[in-house]
């Protein structure tokens, strides 16, 4: 996608912020999607458990869970594709109950594309403009737009099964955009590519749903990619929301030892918590002034475990160590009893090796007590 | 920006409506579905169920009592229990012999490649879809009186069983190449591969993992085989001579010539019990057959033969069908130019008055005549086997998924009785069609709504749910989703569909030999009656006419074998 690196070449009209703006969502503080206690059931389990969540226009916001955690179901929800068993969607401040799914004025692209395969790349692209009965020449103007808008330009009378994966999903996403839908969904979107060619799409995305104004509810299952494409991230697990927050603020602060070890942190342990250090299975740890007083979970970031200076510290037997290109991720078992083992991140230089008797110390800014 | 709560809100009551409130959408499918049902439950009570109950009926009810002790007494008659038996023998020995034959060939067709395999496929195929009556009219010109063989070498085999037996395998040749071979042909050679490199020998990875891989296809051919076979009629009737009857020969004897009703309907209902029997094992095969096998693209898994043993068995199974599939048709247009003249036969047949006063028409009227019938009967059953196929493949319960065997047993059930049937339920007002041309249609329609829904059922439930969830998301309304999404994806097979059912159409005879009008009469109604007249014009005319017949249902295959996609069903 050649325009991601030049926002303003070809940027027509009739996709500028100021056309996406859908009517309706322009007014301050009104969310242009809101969830209200929505439970949906299957059999005896909820998929969604009472889930509050609220979008503002022009919003990226990114659903962040491991399989099974009810993401693609709360889009399902959104698009009028499962009915809730409780509970309310508003778009645009409007009750969606009994809005059939293609009523909604909706973009939804699906985790593996559900291109139409009995149609080329312009059949797929300008569908949802032809059951809008949009004119002939009107829809061809869009496709053409769309495609040099996705890096696919002149693609449209391709076959959507000789396209790769990668394209697919461009097409994909021109499909969705093309009715200027007044909120984009994206289920899975990068599940199926490469990781080089995902983070690319990633960053092409996050700067193209930027330069259109889109409103954006995603959903993942990849940190990385709800990092990097969200202004705003939304843990759920089984079906509730666990925390919700800017990239950041999750990353910086995990609500609960779930959210931390779904982010990968695996160095979380019982602490009794006074004023600014915590006694721990690892010994008495300092935190951060301010943290929550008493029987916590407590999290050491990997970066927050250093090398002792001296004979100081923690006591601990190196049990294995992975080369990550930046930093070795050393795998420490302590030689106290009891005590869990530790994982670190230390420079490749610094690293000792596997056997090695080493001394820890603690770095009080990547310890966070945990909710 | 927002306000998303992360602790959970306690969950309120569930209002106690819940569940008759919540899914609108949920209830409008099911009418939706019923609706659908509707047209095929009534076609089949009206022209299935009625026909048949009442024939049946009036064989158990006599002087206003019911006499169910007729079902013993009938089937302990010593020349009716000789009837059971060569029906079951007969059919079991077709059975082992066609799959003794057809196997090879379906493991060839699928897994090897070369020149002119598809259109190899596309032959083997087209003696399924010709009239029974063909059939045997090509093997009387084999093996027959004064047939190939018996010129040659003074054989004949017409009063063997042997004519029958081979007429079968010829028949049912395609079944077992589509079911079996369909099937090998996708299955991943990665998956015997891996068992060869766990230490397998060739054979041992074959019988450990394609074989039980299968298993399924091959019983689900055989159980089709069976049924096609233990209902034979057209070739006994013309090969079996009056030593060798088949139930449903016997039930024809017993309706049109001994006029004894409630033997007839014994053996309907012992034919029933059994094809009843038969399709509920199918029905159990085909969904053991669905269970989660590695499938691929068959092009991918052919390869040119290799090998002195490859080799020989690519030549043994080209022989095998060049004798068994190409000669008897080959021979059967040979003898119908056999006449003095070439087309003596032919022209024979423009002429009313040639055979003696069997026909009223001259016998060429018969072909506008069938296919005028058999394009009804075409668009009958595309209507009922349409919206059958669309009811059972919109996510269907347990209970309506057994409807679709169900769907199955006009291939079964007597169609002698259903002809007789329609001819004594269908002549009082409001339906008196006794006189009315739609009668043949409506009977032909019946066999040919199961073809359409074995063909478009597969496809339809291959349609991805989410395919018409993007499209609805995208605006579509759920009548445009249906035409957009559905419909194109679908029309391929209904061409296929409506291919099969026009064929089966064309060569039904059991029902329409009842209920065609002497004036009006089918081609192969007037095949048989040819036949059944001595004299050399009237054979002649009789292999004539077959061959027209088959040339129109060859040419019918053949343009679908192009439009074929490898999902439209197992036939």
């Amino acid at each position: 996608m050649p325009d991601s690196e030049n926002p303003d070449s070809g940027m027509p009209p009739a996709v500028s912020p100021s056309a996406a703006v859908p009517p309706g969502s322009g007014e301050p503080g009104g969310a242009l999607l809101a969830l209200e206690g929505v439970t949906v059931r299957f059999g005896g389990r909820a998929a969604l458990d009472g889930v509050d969540l609220a979008v503002a226009a022009h919003e990226t916001v990114c659903v962040l869970g491991p399989s099974g955690s009810g993401k693609s179901t709360l889009l399902r929800v959104v698009a009028g594709l499962q009915p809730p068993d409780t509970g309310r969607v508003l778009l645009a401040g409007a009750d969606q109950r009994g809005v059939p799914p293609h009523r909604r004025g909706l973009g939804l692209m699906f985790q593996d594309h559900q291109l139409f395969p009995q149609r080329d790349v312009a059949g797929n692209v300008d569908f949802g403009l032809r059951v809008r009965g949009a004119g002939r020449a009107e829809r061809a103007a869009r496709v053409a737009e769309l495609l040099e808008l996705v890096g696919l330009p002149g693609a449209g009378r391709r076959a959507v099964a000789a396209l790769s994966g990668g394209e697919q999903q461009r097409v994909a996403l021109a499909r969705a955009l093309a009715p200027n839908p007044r909120l984009l969904m994206l289920d899975e979107p990068f599940g199926q590519l490469d990781r080089g060619l995902r983070e690319r799409l990633v960053t092409e995305l996050r700067a193209l749903f930027g330069r259109l104004g889109t409103t954006v509810l995603a959903v993942t299952h990849d940190q990385g990619e709800a990092f990097a494409l969200a202004d705003r991230v939304v843990v759920m697990r089984d079906g509730r929301i666990a925390q919700t927050g800017t990239p950041l603020e999750v990353w910086r602060r995990p609500a609960d030892e779930f959210v931390a070890r779904f982010l990968g942190f695996d160095n979380v342990v019982a602490a009794t918590v006074t004023g600014t250090a915590a006694d721990t299975p690892w010994g008495r740890l300092p935190v951060p002034a301010g943290s929550p007083e008493g029987a916590r979970r407590l999290l050491v970031r990997p970066a927050g475990v250093r090398p002792a200076e001296g004979a100081g510290g923690l006591r601990c037997t190196v049990a294995g160590r992975v080369f990550r290109g930046h930093h070795v991720a050393v795998r420490l078992r302590p030689d106290a009893a009891g005590a869990p083992p530790l994982e670190a991140e230390w420079p490749l230089r610094e690293a000792p090796e596997e056997g090695a008797e080493v001394g820890v110390r603690f770095a009080p800014e990547e310890i966070v007590v945990l909710g | 920006m927002v306000l998303a709560r992360p602790e959970v809100t306690p969950e309120a009551p569930a209002p106690p409506d819940r569940t008759a409130a919540r899914r609108p959408g949920r209830a409008r499918r099911a009418a939706v579905r019923a609706g659908l049902m509707v047209p095929p439950v009534v076609f089949f009570a009206l022209f299935f169920g009625r026909p048949v109950a009442a024939i049946v009926g009036r064989g158990f009810h006599d002087g206003g009592s019911w006499r169910p002790g007729r079902l013993a007494e009938v089937l302990g008659r010593p020349e009716i229990r000789d009837v059971l038996w060569f029906t079951t023998w007969q059919a079991l020995a077709s059975t082992a012999l066609t799959l003794l034959l057809a196997l090879p060939g379906a493991y060839v067709l699928a897994r090897f490649d070369f020149p002119g395999r598809r259109l190899l496929r596309a032959v083997v195929t087209v003696p399924f879809v010709l009239p029974t009556v063909v059939v045997g009219t090509a093997f009387l010109a084999l093996v027959g009186r004064g047939g190939l063989l018996d010129e040659l070498w003074g054989v004949r085999l017409d009063t063997t069983v042997w004519a029958i037996l081979l007429a079968h395998v010829f028949f049912n040749y395609a079944v077992v190449v589509r079911t079996v071979g369909g099937l090998w042909a996708q299955l991943d050679p990665r998956q015997e591969e891996a068992a060869r490199v766990l230490g397998a020998t060739r054979l041992g990875a074959w019988r450990r993992v394609t074989l039980p891989a299968l298993a399924p296809a091959v019983a689900a051919a055989a159980l089709m085989v069976f049924l096609f076979t233990y209902t034979s009629f057209g070739v006994v009737q013309i090969l079996g001579g009056p030593a060798y009857a088949t139930l449903e020969a016997e039930i024809y004897r017993q309706t049109a010539q001994l006029l004894d009703l409630s033997t007839a309907a014994v053996l309907t209902l012992t034919q029933f019990a059994a094809v009843g029997a038969v399709l509920a094992v199918h029905a159990w095969t085909v969904r053991r057959r669905e269970t989660a096998l590695r499938l691929v693209d068959p092009a991918t898994t052919a390869r040119r033969p290799r090998g002195a043993g490859q080799w020989t068995l690519l030549g043994a199974v080209l022989a095998s069908i060049a004798l068994l599939l190409l000669l008897p048709p080959a021979v059967l247009v040979a003898r119908s130019f056999g006449g003095p003249e070439a087309l003596t036969f032919y022209r024979a047949l423009q002429d009313a008055g040639a055979s003696g006063g069997t026909f009223l028409v001259p016998p060429l009227q018969t072909v506008w005549n069938s296919l005028q019938y058999a394009l009804a009967a075409t668009a009958i059953a595309l209507l009922i086997g349409g919206c059958a196929a669309a009811a059972l493949s919109r996510d269907a319960g347990r209970l309506v998924r057994g409807l679709d065997a169900l769907l199955m047993l006009p291939l079964g059930v007597s169609a002698v009785t259903v002809g007789f049937g329609f001819l004594i339920t269908l002549d009082e007002p409001p339906l008196d069609l006794r006189s009315s041309w739609i009668l043949v249609p409506l009977a032909q329609a019946l066999v040919g709504v199961p073809f359409v829904v074995r063909v478009m059922l597969p496809v339809l439930r291959a349609v991805d749910t989410r395919l018409r969830e993007a499209a609805a998301v995208l605006g579509a309304s759920p009548w445009r989703v249906w035409r957009e999404v559905d419909l194109p994806l679908v029309r391929r097979a209904v061409l296929v569909a409506a291919g099969f059912a026009f064929a089966v159409s064309l060569g039904e005879f059991g029902a329409t030999v009842f209920i065609a009008r002497p004036d009006n009469p089918t081609l192969p109604v007037a095949v048989a009656r040819l036949l059944g007249r001595p004299g050399a014009l009237n054979y002649g005319q009789a292999m004539a006419l077959s061959t027209i017949l088959m040339v129109v249902c060859a040419v019918a295959l053949l343009l679908l074998e192009r439009l074929r996609t490898d999902r439209s069903g197992e036939f």
